[in-house]
């Protein structure tokens, strides 16, 4: 009987001793935010566009973290999905068409001729990448457009085109190898045997 | 003259040499092309920017584009001629892409420009030497083509131990290092004392592979002559032992780790042709324009070594190697190992050009299908970086890229030795290219978004805190409003004095604004009423007339106000100039309005029966008027110097405050308005009747202004002291009146407001009338306008004892027009209550009594209403008839 009191006594006990050190930690540990929207957001193409139908790739981050789906962002594509998936272990899937379609990455060019220095556009920019003032021509810092599109639709003369960024020599990048030619998968005399059958 | 112990690499391998062919024949010089194509990018880095425009005659050596940032170098024309023209074109790239090229026309005469060596440069500074190295275009000739300045200036960092030249050309088919030596040997050996001079190396050592025998004497012989200190280390024959760490693995037995550069561990290393280059621009003041490039492969029947000119085109070359064309199978830029594909001969040879390989089918085959790897690891056996191709290959056709880092992708070097040794044909480098390109991509992207979220953070904190300061400044002028219009007050006696005439010009200013403000209002109401006449909505017509008036007169009055407070400015000024243009003005206004009231008499003549067009038509007359004397009171007071009215100022903008608070509430009444028709509601008339009560309230307020204004003026001639009394009097006067008036609105309101409520309780018109409430607010109203009939006389009498009848009459007739209007509105709501009415008899035939009995108090009201009407346009013709 002794025996059985001193083990409920001892594990008591522990479980205490234990919880203590549990409750400090996450006192102690206690992280602020939320790491997972961080890590989400990192893997986000920061276009900050809407087309996933948040303001923002911050907001999307949240909502995915709390369960919305992966696949509604278009500028990502199929590698920002397969990012996701790898990170929080769920199963890739195909872009969702209704939030847009990947597109080459692009530039939004403002024809100059044709601005009427009406600001809008600036107040449309979600990165601040144009330029200009009221009644003054406006211009696109190239280097810093995400190609959002956002920047289209609030011009009253339509002079905003987005323009595809073409490869030159030097953001030309190697093809990857075609791998294992079919051709070569028959060189064993075995391996033909389909074709002698017939 | 010494010779240097030889270390080892890992791996490496041995293929055929194949260097003799390009060795059989003497150094060739080609003739001048057609012409010359120079791409701005030739080396790493960015791109040149070009210094010539189209059309441009330029000289041998002229420098045709300058550096564009850190990482970038010049270039110099290689002959004279013409710029034809800056346009994109094929260059030299495994791509097989454009990039925009200088195109020069050669003139044949090959004219060098002045040559201005660098005769001083163990005297000048380092950093000067460096500079002029720059602008002679002197760029790593070896392979990536790293700007040599910028290679010099890193080297200082540490205290070099080894400075190496590179001469190990160990890449099969090559000879043009081994022909520059030969050709150039005191050249070369001079360029390399003085880059010993720039860098200070403890050892100067040229790494030779040992199958260069001719000129390993030339150098042997050259260094004995000089007495030079420089070693000459003969390396064995083994591919790629001309790789920058191989070689210094070679020859000081030091790895450079992972990620760093050989002047991290004090090693430094220049290409022989860079060392020649070097020669030249510092004792011959050439800049770089030329190279030596091995013509070679099956496929030429005269495979040499040339010193070319920058920019020529590969055929160009193969024309002058005798190339057969049925033998060409593929054509190399570079080696066999290193080189790439070029699809096109009109590609020009660059800097880094070290050998055009036109191979035939026999010697360069299409190399064999990829197989599945058999894990032979004959590939690390091969690899001079010592990494796993293997593991590598996996990495990178699984698309692991973090993994294919962590296996430290990015040491190897492309040389190609894995592939060469693959058995079962596999691409390896190809992978490698690939996946490294991919991960600079994906770095890129990483790069660049998070420079997008930082300037969307960014964005969005200026944003909050704009939206915070607006905020915030609201809230200040929300509190600071009554505060002011006291403190205002206690300055008022002070501030008598002291000439000060900016506020008067803010004033005006503020007050053009108004008028703008009034004006696109006006236009938009005008805009509506047509609508609504479009569409016949009889009772939108007639309230939405009544606004278009209101607001025109309210934009009438402020541009009369505007018209005071600017004559009071320049009166303060003693400047006529400024009378001018006041005066100026009040011809423009007159002509306006004399305008505006032809116009609605041409609409008049069209409709005689049309009461409101009658009505406006007699309120333009009465504006025009009031402009006409404004004109006069203008024309006469002009040249008149006065003194400036501070105290009248501050009268004015406590009344103005007061009008923008009134001009307020009837936005806000407007609105509601404007939601209850949109949902039909029963009590739009109520608020329309809010809304005219606050429009009113508004002019009265805009009037009171005027009238100080104009009192203010005509005091002109009287004292300060005089004038500050009289003011105060008529401030308080005014104050009292406020007062009354805005118990009697209260009183209206209250009442509404409990009408409204006995409404929406469901209870009928009757039992409505049946209470107090309409009662009492019949009698607010009536207190009200007796309160506003009052209301002018005391500035009206002001006015007429300072005898300026003009201004006088002007109030008055605003004041009479106010009424009119009142009284109108009055008229139009009973109407439509008898409309209501009646509209009610037909639809509930039981209590037609109790409705009847309504009609007939309304039809009263009507009358009485009508009465007062006719009266008061009565006395406003009389009064525009007595002027």
């Amino acid at each position: 009987m002794l025996t059985v009191l001193l083990a409920i006594g001892m594990l008591v006990l522990l479980s205490l001793v234990f919880g203590a050190i549990l409750g400090y930690a996450n006192v102690r540990f206690h992280v602020e935010g939320d790491p997972i929207v961080d890590q989400i957001d990192a893997l986000l193409p920061q276009t900050q566009c809407g087309q996933c139908g948040h303001p923002g790739c911050r907001p999307y981050a949240e909502a995915i973290a709390n369960g919305e789906a992966i696949n509604h962002c278009p500028p990502g594509g199929q590698s920002t999905i397969q990012a996701l998936a790898d990170l929080l272990d769920v199963e890739a899937v195909p872009l969702d068409g209704d939030h847009g379609t990947e597109t080459a990455k692009r530039v939004a060019v403002i024809r100059e001729d044709e601005c009427i220095g009406c600001t809008k556009c600036i107040q449309a920019c979600p990165v601040d990448a144009i330029l200009g003032a009221a009644k003054q021509m406006h211009t696109v810092i190239a280097d810093e457009c995400t190609g959002c599109d956002l920047c289209v639709e609030p011009c009253p003369v339509d002079c905003i085109d987005m323009v595809e960024v073409g490869v030159t020599a030097k953001t030309w990048s190697w093809d990857k190898p075609q791998g294992i030619a079919a051709t070569s998968l028959n060189i064993i005399a075995t391996d033909r045997q389909a074709e002698v059958v017939h | 003259m010494q010779t240097a112990s030889i270390f080892s690499f890992h791996g490496g391998i041995h293929p055929a040499e194949n260097k003799a062919q390009s060795l059989q024949l003497p150094l060739g010089r080609p003739s001048l092309p057609s012409e010359l194509i120079l791409p701005l990018g030739q080396h790493i880095g960015q791109s040149s920017r070009p210094l010539v425009k189209v059309g441009d005659s330029v000289l041998k050596g002229d420098a045709i584009a300058i550096n564009n940032g850190f990482l970038s170098s010049f270039l110099h024309a290689p002959t004279s001629g013409t710029v034809s023209a800056i346009e994109e074109r094929l260059i030299a790239h495994p791509s097989g892409l454009s990039d925009l090229c200088i195109i020069l026309t050669p003139d044949g005469k090959d004219t060098w420009t002045t040559l201005e060596p660098l005769n001083n440069w163990q005297d000048i500074s380092k950093t000067d030497v460096l500079a002029y190295l720059s602008e002679m275009g002197i760029i790593g000739m070896g392979g990536a083509g790293f700007p040599t300045q910028v290679k010099l200036q890193g080297a200082h960092k540490n205290p070099l131990t080894h400075f190496i030249i590179n001469a190990a050309e160990c890449e099969p088919y090559i000879t043009a290092d081994d022909m520059l030596i030969r050709e150039k040997t005191l050249e070369l050996v001079l360029g390399i004392e003085i880059l010993q001079h720039l860098v200070e190396a403890e050892n100067v050592v040229i790494g030779i592979e040992d199958n260069k025998p001719t000129a390993i004497a030339a150098l042997k012989t050259v260094l004995t002559q000089r007495n030079s200190n420089i070693q000459v280390a003969v390396v064995p024959t083994k591919y790629p032992s001309g790789g920058e760490k191989q070689l210094i693995q070679l020859l000081t037995g030091k790895e450079v780790p992972s990620g760093q550069y050989p002047a991290d561990i004090g090693i430094l290393c220049q290409n022989v042709g860079t060392c020649v280059a070097v020669h030249d621009a510092i004792k011959l003041g050439r800049p770089l324009i030329s190279r030596f490039t091995t013509l070679t492969g099956d496929a030429l029947n005269a495979s040499q070594n040339v010193e070319v000119l920058l920019g020529t085109p590969i055929s160009h070359l193969l024309d002058y190697a005798d190339a057969n064309p049925n033998a060409l199978h593929r054509l190399i830029m570079g080696g066999p190992m290193m080189g790439y594909t070029i699809d096109s001969p009109l590609v020009p040879i660059v800097k880094t050009s070290n050998c055009i390989l036109a191979a035939s089918k026999k010697e360069l085959p299409t190399p064999a299908p990829e197989q599945a790897c058999i894990r032979c690891g004959m590939c690390e056996q091969a690899c001079p970086a010592s990494l796993l191709p293997q593991q590598l290959l996996w990495f990178s056709k699984s698309q692991e890229f973090e993994k294919a880092e962590h296996h430290n992708l990015f040491d190897c070097i492309e040389c190609g030795a894995c592939s060469y040794v693959c058995p079962s044909s596999i691409p390896l480098v190809q992978y490698y290219r690939h996946t490294k390109s991919s991960i600079r991509e994906a770095r890129e992207a990483n790069v660049k978004s998070d420079l997008a979220k930082q300037r969307f953070e960014a964005r969005k904190a200026r944003q909050d805190a704009e939206a915070a300061e607006k905020e915030a400044k609201r809230l200040a002028r929300q509190k600071a409003a009554p505060s002011k219009t006291t403190d205002a007050k206690k300055a008022t006696p002070a501030k008598a004095a002291p000439a000060v005439a900016e506020p008067a010009s803010d004033d005006s200013k503020k007050l053009k604004v108004d008028i703008a403000i009034g004006k696109s209002k006006l236009k938009k109401l005008q805009k509506q009423l047509l609508e609504a006449q479009e569409k016949e909505h009889v009772e939108d017509i007639n309230s939405l007339q009544l606004q278009v008036s209101d607001q025109e007169k309210t934009v009438a009055s402020l541009e009369a106000q505007l018209a005071n407070v600017a004559q009071a400015a320049p009166a303060a000024e003693a400047t006529p100039a400024p009378a001018n243009d006041e005066l100026k003005k009040a011809k423009i206004d007159v002509a306006l309005i004399g305008v505006k009231l032809k116009k609605l008499q041409k609409q008049l003549d069209e409709s005689p029966d049309d009461q409101e067009l009658k009505d406006k038509v007699a309120g333009f007359e009465a504006d025009l008027k009031a402009a006409q004397a404004i004109l006069a009171t203008l024309g006469a007071s002009a040249p008149v110097a006065s003194a400036p009215k501070a105290a009248a100022n501050d009268d004015l903008k406590k009344l103005k405050i007061d009008a923008a608070i009134a001009k307020a509430a009837v936005k806000k009444v407007e609105k509601a308005l404007k939601k209850a028709e949109e949902i039909n509601a029963p009590e739009i008339d109520a608020i329309r009747q809010q809304l005219q009560d606050a429009q009113q309230r508004a002019d009265e307020l805009e009037k009171a202004l005027a009238n100080p204004e104009a009192a203010t003026q005509t005091a002109e001639t009287t004292t300060a002291k005089a004038e500050s009394v009289a003011d105060s009097a008529n401030a308080d006067a005014a104050k009292k009146r406020k007062i009354d008036l805005a118990i009697a609105k209260a009183g209206i309101k209250k009442a509404e407001k409990n009408i409204q409520l006995l409404k929406d309780q469901g209870k009928d018109e009757s039992e409505i009338n049946a209470s107090e409430w309409p009662k009492k607010l019949i009698e607010a109203q009536e207190k009200l306008a007796t309160l506003e009939s009052e209301q002018p006389t005391p500035a009206t009498a002001k006015t007429e004892t300072k005898a300026v009848p003009a201004e006088a009459q002007a109030a008055a007739d605003m004041d009479l027009a106010t009424q009119i209007k009142k009284e109108k509105i009055a008229v139009a709501l009973a109407k439509a209550q008898i409309n209501k009415l009646n509209k009610r008899l037909e639809n509930s035939p039981e209590d037609t009594n109790s409705i009847r009995q309504e009609i007939d108090a309304a039809e009263k009201r009507l009358q009485s209403a009508e009465a007062l009407l006719e009266k008061l346009i009565h006395s406003q013709t009389n009064m525009q008839e007595n002027r």
